[in-house]
């Protein structure tokens, strides 16, 4: 396979996360979701650049990206709990507090 | 034969993931995209397999599927969700994602078409070759300062995340030791002056 073949996955699957953005904009749980595929899409490329240019430094910069999706993720879905706590809502539009 | 096997997988793994993530963002039911969500990570893992990064393909598998995602589905059925509000107008705003998909994807694609990207395999390593041993070398020499970060973002995350999500005891009969040992004589004991009545 050619490099292009990863990277097409890599866009294909940037664009459908993308648009998941744009079409579930209500439930927080998806949109979480959503940018956790993003975050694969740009691992992928990652991972496709570091073995056609022979270099691990893109490997490295997974790991690392890995991680601090991790912890996005965690402290994301524990913000979520404590806003379901509160408000008894996940939908987006109804988190206008700040709204004067 | 080898090529022809690999392409295979390469191409079954890759339309996998494609209908699977487009799963996730149309089923309605969260745990059915979280489970298509996990379906898109074995389906990559199987990608970053082929190219060889067996360590991240397993930490995919073993630290997303395994934590994140099990997160993800503690979270999505601890909440009682009201589905039908949250459904968004979904044939309305189709053709704006549509539009975005093909305009992201057309994008993208001209610009790492292949007359710009066309680099071909480079040779497969032998079967002594240890990606976990390559990785960790840079890890542990190149990289140690930015690997001790991450393990502090670690902390900083399990941290913050168990004092959003902890609510105290609550309903339980426990014991409170500050409130025990600063109480006061007046809070517990009360003299009430009682008359004495004369006899009759």
């Amino acid at each position: 396979m050619t490099l292009t073949a990863y990277l097409i996955i890599g866009a294909i699957l940037f664009g459908i996360s993308l648009a998941g953005i744009v079409l579930n904009r209500k439930n927080l749980i998806v949109l979480l979701m959503c940018i956790e595929l993003m975050l694969l899409a740009v691992n992928t490329n990652f991972v496709a650049f570091s073995h056609f240019l022979g270099d691990n430094a893109g490997e490295v910069f997974v790991f690392f990206i890995l991680t601090v999706a991790a912890a996005e993720a965690a402290i994301g879905l524990a913000i979520l709990m404590v806003l379901y706590r509160k408000r008894h809502t996940i939908n987006v539009d109804d988190l206008n507090t700040l709204k004067g | 034969m080898y090529n022809w096997l690999t392409d295979c997988v390469f191409y079954v793994a890759a339309a996998l993931l494609v209908v699977s993530s487009l799963l996730v963002i149309t089923s309605r039911n969260p745990v059915r995209s979280v489970l298509f969500l996990v379906l898109c990570f074995f389906c990559s893992s199987i990608l970053w397999m082929l190219l060889e990064a067996e360590f991240l393909a397993l930490v995919l598998i073993f630290v997303y599927v395994g934590a994140v995602m099990t997160l993800f589905l503690f979270v999505v059925m601890m909440l009682h969700i009201d589905l039908e509000k949250l459904k968004t107008n979904f044939v309305r705003y189709l053709p704006i994602g549509a539009l975005i998909v093909l305009g992201m994807i057309g994008l993208m694609g001209y610009i790492i078409a292949p007359e710009h990207f066309s680099l071909l395999a480079p040779a497969h390593h032998g079967a002594d070759y240890s990606n976990i041993k390559e990785l960790g070398t840079a890890l542990y020499t190149h990289y140690v300062y930015p690997f001790e970060l991450a393990a502090v973002i670690l902390i900083v995350a399990i941290i913050s995340a168990i004092s959003l999500a902890h609510r105290g005891p609550r309903g339980r009969k426990s014991q409170d030791v500050p409130s025990q040992l600063n109480i006061q004589r007046n809070d517990r004991v009360r003299l009430v002056d009682v008359p004495a009545e004369k006899k009759e």
